[in-house]
C-alpha cells in the first residue's frame, strides 16, 4: 500500500565542495553594485573627505572573488548537503516539531508587499501588516485562553525570556523585587528555562523527575518560599507525558505568591484540546515555527508568542498593536513595560504564515492536528517498541501526548552500539540525524522522535523500518554502525576531541590556518 | 476526530486513522485524551477561529487582501534607515534561501547536515575577513542581542580577571531601542551610564575619562557610525582612554561601510557586534536582523560568548573537513543555568544568505557599497541646505549613511513634514523628537547605494514646497 518503501539505495550528494575562501580568481565579481551618478561623483570630490585616513581601510577583505554563476553553483551544492524536512521524513527531530511547512505561506511572506516594508514607516502605510499582526494575536488568545499577547519574541527562548522579565517587573511593582528572587523549573524543561532565569540574575531550582517521569507537587512543596518568583514548566515534557497534576503546581505557586508560565513549545498536541489559561496559568509561550509551520529556517529566525492575562499586560514589551475600530496602532508601552525586547518588532513573515496556516486549517483543522499528532505518536511508539533493544523508560503502558523519550539503554549494553552511533547510522538511511535529548541525559542513550501530523502512517511505517534495520545490524555489524556514517555528505568522522579544545577552536578559516601555521613552526598555539 | 481530510494531514482519511486506532486498541484519540487529562482540564468547546479558508488560491487572494494595504518603499521613495537598511538583494540570495534544504533544515549536525554546517562556517569566515577578526559568534536575534552580550561578556572577562567592574559607558546618542534591550537584558549584572556628547555629538574626551577614573567600567561602548550617522574620526583615542584604565572597548559598526572604513578591531575596540541584515536580507517589516559579536584569538573572550560557535575538524581524511559545536557547556543548551547566558533558535537563514552576500560581492563589491553611500549621503547633505530654514547634517563632519535633519526652523513638526511628504509618495526621515527632545523637530534621513541623484532632487523640491507653505 501506498508509498512504503524500505531498502532504499540512498546516498546523499557529496560534493567535497573547498571552502569557498579557496574559491575563485581576482578580479572576478558576483553581482555589481549601483554607481553614484555623474554629477554626485563630481560635487563630492575624492574619498579623502568623505572618510578620514584613520578611518580608511588599510588592506582590502579577503573576501573570495566569484563570477555568479560559481556562486551559486557553490551553494546549491551545499544545500543537497542538507536533509531538510522538504527532503525526508523528519520525524526525528523530536521536541521540534518538524510539519510541513506550507508552500502557499511561502508564496505570501515572499510578497513585495511585505518584503520592502520598513518598520519606521507611517502607520497609515503598514495597515495590512498591523492588521495580520493584531488578527493573529486574537487567535493565539483562542488557543491559549490568555487575555493580552505579545508576537516580538524572536524565537521560542526570548519568549522565555520575555516571560520571566514580565515575573520581574511584576514583583518588582510589589515592591517585593529583591525578596522573590528563586525560579523553580523541572530538569526536563528545554534548557532555556534555567538558562533565562539565570541571566535575569535569578537563583535556579530544579525539579527531578520521579519514578513516573514527573515532578511531583510533594517535592515542589519543600522548594517553595517567600523567596518564589515563579514557576517555568512544561506540560507535557519532552516524554511526552501530560502532567495530569498541573494544577495542583499552579496552585500550590500562586500560594507562595509566585507566578506561573507555562512553556508550550510541546503545544502540537495541544490545540483544542486543554488550553494554558484554563489551568490556572499566568502566562504562557508558543513557538510559532514549531506548532504553527513556520519553516526552521536552518535554526531561525523563528518567533515566540508571549500570551499573559490582563493583570500582566502592563509588563508586557512596548509597543503593542492597538485597534480603534478603523486604524491599527503601534502603541508605545507605559511606565510598567519591561521596554524593549528587540529592534522593532518580531519577525513579521513568521507572523503571516502563522495567519495564514491558522486561516488555513481553521477550529477543527487544527484539534485534528493535535489529535493525529497524538494518534501518529502513539502508532509511532507502539511500532517502535517491537525492535528488541529499545524501551520507552517510565512505563509502556500509558498513552503519550505528541512526543516521547525513548532509551537505546538495553541495545548499547547488548551491543556496545550508542545512541550516538545510531544518531550518525540513520544518516545511511536518508534521514536526518535525531535528537537524542536535552542536556543532561537522564535518560540513557536517549532518542526523541516526533511524528507531527505532516507524517502519513506509511511515513511512519518506514521511519520505523529503518531503525529496526540499524538494531539488526548493532547485532551482526557492529563496527558498521560504528564507524557510520558511510552515505552522507560527510565521508569520514570529525575528530570529535577539536570540539572541546580551546587548541582546536576555530570558527572561522583564518583562525585554522593560523593554527596550522604555528603548528607548522612548531611553537604552541 | 471529524471526518476533516486537509492537504497538511494524511491520516484524517478515515480508513487509515481506523488502521491506526485499531492497532492502539482504542476507538478513538478522544479515548487517549480522557485516559491521560483529567476531566476537568480537557477544553469543551470549540476554538474561537473562524472557519478555514479552502482553497490556495482563496487564502492567498485573502491574505494578499490584507498583505496589499500595505504602501512599500518600492511603491514609494524612502529616507528610513534607523538600523534597517534597504540595499541590493543579489537574485541568488533570494534563490538560495528559498531552497527547501536551507529552509526547512533545522538542528542536523555534523553527518545529515554537512552543508548547512560548511554554510554556517563560510560566513563566520567571510564575516572574519571583514572584521579583521579570528573568531565570530554564530548568528544572534539581532544587533540590539549582540550588544547585550557583548556588555555581559565584558563584565564576565572583569570578573575572570578578579575584578569587580560592572559599569558599561555608552554614547548618549546610543541607539535608543538597543538601550532600552540592553538596561533590561544586563540589569542583574551591570550598570550602563551615558558619556555626554560634545557640540559635534561625538563622545566627549575629557568627560569619558572623568567617568573612567572611577575604576569601577568594565567596558566603554561606541557606535561608529553613531546611530545618527555621524562618524567619530579617532575611535583610537576612546580607546586607549579605556585600556589605560582598564576597561575593555566595545564597537558596534554598520557592516556596509567596511569594504571601505576599518575594522574597529584594528583600531583598538577588543569586541565588535552588530548586524547582518544589510547583507542581502529584505527590510521585511524589520524581520532581517540577525546580530553578530567578533574578536581576535583571545581566549580570555572566547570563553565567553553564550552563542553556539561552529568550529571546523579535521577527519581521518586528509583535506576533508568536518564542523561541530564546540565549547558547548558555554551554552544553556550544554550547561542550563550555568551558562554564560540563555541561547535559542536564533537566526540561521540569514547567517546562510550574508554568507552568499559576501561570496557575491568580494571585496571591490563591498567596496563600491561603501563608496557609493559616502558619496550619495555627502551629497544629499548639501542639497538638503538648500531649502530654507532646514538645518541638515547639523553635528557636520563625516558621516556614512545617515545624518539628522532640523525642522525646527520652518515652525512645522517632523510630523506634519512627513505626512506632507507622502502626500510626494515620500517617506521622510525617522522622527526623532521623542528619544532625543533636546534636539526638538530633528528627523534621521538614510540614503544609500539605491537612492539616485533624482530622488534627492524631489526631496528637495518637496521639503522647499512644503516648508514654503506650497503643499
Amino acid at each position: 500500500m501506498g508509498y512504503y518503501k524500505t531498502g532504499r539505495d540512498f546516498h546523499e550528494a557529496r560534493w567535497d565542495e573547498p571552502v569557498i575562501l579557496e574559491l575563485g580568481e581576482p578580479g572576478q565579481r558576483g553581482v555589481l553594485v549601483p554607481e553614484a551618478d555623474p554629477e554626485v561623483m563630481e560635487k563630492t570630490g575624492d574619498m579623502d573627505s568623505l572618510l578620514p585616513l584613520k578611518l580608511r581601510r588599510r588592506n582590502r577583505p579577503r573576501l573570495p572573488e566569484l563570477s555568479q554563476m560559481q556562486v551559486l553553483r557553490h551553494y546549491m551544492r551545499l544545500s543537497q548537503e542538507v536533509i531538510g524536512t522538504d527532503i525526508n521524513i523528519d520525524i526525528g527531530l523530536g521536541t521540534c516539531t518538524m510539519k510541513y511547512s506550507p508552500k502557499v505561506n511561502e508564496q505570501l511572506v515572499r510578497s513585495e508587499k511585505l518584503q520592502e516594508l520598513h518598520p519606521c514607516q507611517d502607520e497609515s502605510t503598514v495597515q495590512g501588516i498591523l492588521e495580520i499582526m493584531y488578527r493573529t494575536e486574537q487567535f493565539l488568545k483562542a488557543v491559549s485562553g490568555m487575555d493580552r499577547v505579545c508576537l516580538q519574541p524572536s524565537g521560542g527562548s526570548q519568549a522565555i525570556f520575555s516571560n520571566v522579565q514580565v515575573i520581574r517587573a511584576y514583583h518588582e511593582s510589589r515592591g517585593e523585587g529583591a525578596k522573590r528572587n528563586e525560579i523553580i523549573t523541572t530538569m526536563l524543561s528545554h534548557p532555556a528555562n534555567p538558562g533565562t532565569a539565570a541571566t535575569l540574575g535569578y537563583r535556579v531550582l530544579t525539579l527531578m523527575p520521579g519514578p513516573d517521569g514527573l515532578p511531583a507537587p510533594e517535592d515542589l512543596k519543600k522548594l517553595l518560599s517567600e523567596h518564589t518568583a515563579g514557576l517555568l514548566i512544561t506540560n507535557p515534557e519532552d516524554t511526552g507525558i501530560y502532567n495530569p497534576r498541573i494544577r495542583e503546581f499552579v496552585d500550590l505557586v500562586h500560594e507562595a505568591g509566585g507566578l506561573c508560565v507555562y512553556d508550550q513549545a510541546n503545544q502540537n498536541g495541544l490545540f483544542g484540546i486543554t488550553r494554558a489559561a484554563d489551568a490556572g496559568f499566568d502566562m504562557c509561550s508558543y513557538n510559532l515555527h514549531k506548532s504553527f509551520s513556520s519553516p526552521h529556517g536552518c535554526q531561525g529566525p523563528g518567533t515566540g508568542a508571549q500570551c499573559v492575562k490582563e493583570f500582566l499586560a502592563p509588563f508586557l514589551p512596548s509597543p503593542r498593536v492597538t485597534f480603534d475600530g478603523q486604524m491599527y496602532h503601534l502603541e508605545q508601552g507605559g511606565p510598567e513595560s519591561v521596554g524593549k525586547l528587540r529592534k522593532f518588532y518580531g519577525v513579521p513573515a513568521v507572523l503571516v504564515r502563522t495567519y495564514a496556516y491558522i486561516r488555513s486549517l481553521g477550529p477543527d483543522g487544527l484539534k485534528a492536528v493535535s489529535e493525529t499528532a497524538i494518534l501518529n505518536n502513539n502508532y509511532l511508539i507502539k511500532k517502535l517498541l517491537e525492535i528488541p533493544g529499545l524501551s520507552l523508560p517510565y512505563g509502556s503502558g500509558r498513552f503519550r501526548m505528541e512526543q516521547a523519550r525513548l532509551s537505546w539503554e538495553e541495545l548499547t549494553k547488548e551491543t556496545g552500539v550508542t545512541t550516538d552511533d545510531i544518531c550518525r547510522r540513520i544518516v545511511d538511511y536518508g534521514f536526518q540525524d535525531y535528537f537524542a535529548s536535552h542536556h543532561p541525559r537522564i535518560i540513557p542513550e536517549p532518542f526523541t522522535p516526533e511524528p507531527a501530523e505532516s507524517y502519513s502512517k506509511d511515513d511512519i511505517d518506514e521511519f520505523v523500518a529503518a531503525f529496526r534495520a540499524i538494531a539488526e545490524e548493532a547485532r551482526t555489524d557492529p563496527e558498521l554502525v560504528k564507524t557510520a556514517p558511510h552515505r552522507a555528505a560527510l565521508s569520514s568522522q570529525i575528530h570529535e576531541d577539536w570540539l572541546d579544545s580551546w587548541d582546536h577552536f576555530a570558527t572561522t578559516w583564518r583562525a585554522y590556518k593560523k593554527h596550522k601555521k604555528k603548528e607548522a613552526e612548531g611553537s604552541d598555539i | 476526530m471529524s471526518t476533516f481530510v486537509h492537504p497538511y494531514l494524511p491520516n484524517s482519511v478515515p480508513e487509515v486513522r481506523r488502521e491506526m486506532l485499531d492497532e492502539l486498541g482504542v476507538s478513538s484519540v478522544r479515548e487517549i485524551l480522557e485516559n491521560v487529562i483529567p476531566e476537568d482540564l480537557l477544553f469543551r468547546g470549540r476554538l474561537d477561529l473562524p472557519e478555514p479558508v479552502r482553497s490556495e488560491y482563496e487564502l492567498r487572494r485573502h491574505v494578499m487582501s490584507i498583505l496589499n494595504k500595505n504602501v512599500t518603499t518600492e511603491d514609494c521613495i524612502s529616507f528610513l534607515g534607523a538600523g534597517c537598511y534597504k540595499h541590493q538583494v543579489p537574485a541568488v540570495c533570494d534563490e538560495l534561501n528559498q531552497r527547501g534544504e536551507f529552509l526547512t533544515g533545522y538542528c542536523g549536525d555534523t553527518y545529515s547536515d554537512h552543508g548547512k554546517m560548511q554554510a554556517i562556517f563560510e560566513y563566520t569566515s567571510m564575516l572574519g575577513e571583514l572584521l579583521d577578526a579570528d573568531c565570530v559568534s554564530y548568528t544572534t536575534y539581532d544587533a540590539g542581542q549582540s550588544v547585550c552580550s557583548s556588555f555581559r561578556m565584558a563584565v564576565r572577562v572583569q570578573e575572570a580577571r578578579g575584578a569587580k567592574r560592572s559599569v558599561i559607558l555608552v554614547p548618549d546618542t546610543m541607539d535608543p531601542e538597543i538601550l532600552s534591550q540592553a538596561e533590561s537584558y544586563t540589569r542583574s549584572a551591570a550598570v550602563l551610564k551615558p558619556v555626554p556628547r560634545r557640540a559635534d555629538g561625538r563622545m566627549d574626551r575629557k568627560a569619558l575619562s572623568a567617568l573612567l577614573s572611577a575604576g569601577d567600567v568594565a567596558a566603554v561602548y561606541y557606535e561608529n557610525p553613531s546611530y545618527l550617522g555621524f562618524l567619530d574620526d579617532d575611535p583610537e583615542s576612546i580607546a586607549a582612554l579605556a585600556h589605560a584604565q582598564g576597561a575593555l572597548v566595545i564597537a558596534r559598526t554598520d557592516i556596509a561601510a567596511l569594504g571601505v572604513m576599518e575594522s574597529p578591531l584594528n583600531l583598538g575596540a577588543d569586541l565588535v557586534c552588530g548586524d547582518i541584515q544589510p547583507l542581502g536580507m529584505h527590510i521585511q517589516f524589520g524581520g532581517g536582523q540577525a546580530g553578530y559579536i567578533a574578536c581576535a584569538e583571545d581566549l580570555s573572550l572566547l570563553k565567553q560568548f553564550p552563542t553556539y560557535m561552529y568550529s571546523l575538524c579535521e577527519t581521518d581524511r586528509e583535506g576533508v573537513y568536518g564542523w561541530g559545536r564546540a565549547m558547548n557547556y558555554r551554552s544553556s543548551h550544554g550547561s542550563r543555568e550555568n551558562a554564560n547566558e540563555y541561547f535559542g533558535t536564533e537566526t540561521g537563514l540569514w547567517c546562510i544568505t550574508a554568507g552568499i552576500y559576501l561570496a557575491s560581492m568580494g571585496p571591490q563589491g563591498m567596496y563600491d557599497l561603501g563608496e557609493t553611500v559616502l558619496r550619495t549621503t555627502a551629497y544629499a547633505a548639501e542639497l538638503l541646505k538648500e531649502v530654507p530654514g532646514v538645518r541638515a547634517d547639523p553635528f557636520g563632519g563625516a558621516k556614512f549613511q545617515e545624518f539628522v535633519v532640523d525642522f525646527t526652523g520652518t515652525g512645522l513638526t517632523v510630523r506634519e513634514i512627513n505626512k506632507a511628504l507622502l502626500k510626494y509618495g515620500i517617506f521622510g526621515g525617522k522622527d526623532l523628537s521623542e528619544d532625543f527632545p533636546e534636539l526638538k523637530e530633528s528627523a534621521l534621513y538614510c540614503f544609500s547605494e539605491l537612492t539616485k541623484k533624482e530622488d534627492i532632487q524631489l526631496l528637495v523640491k518637496a521639503l522647499k514646497e512644503i516648508t514654503g507653505g506650497k503643499r
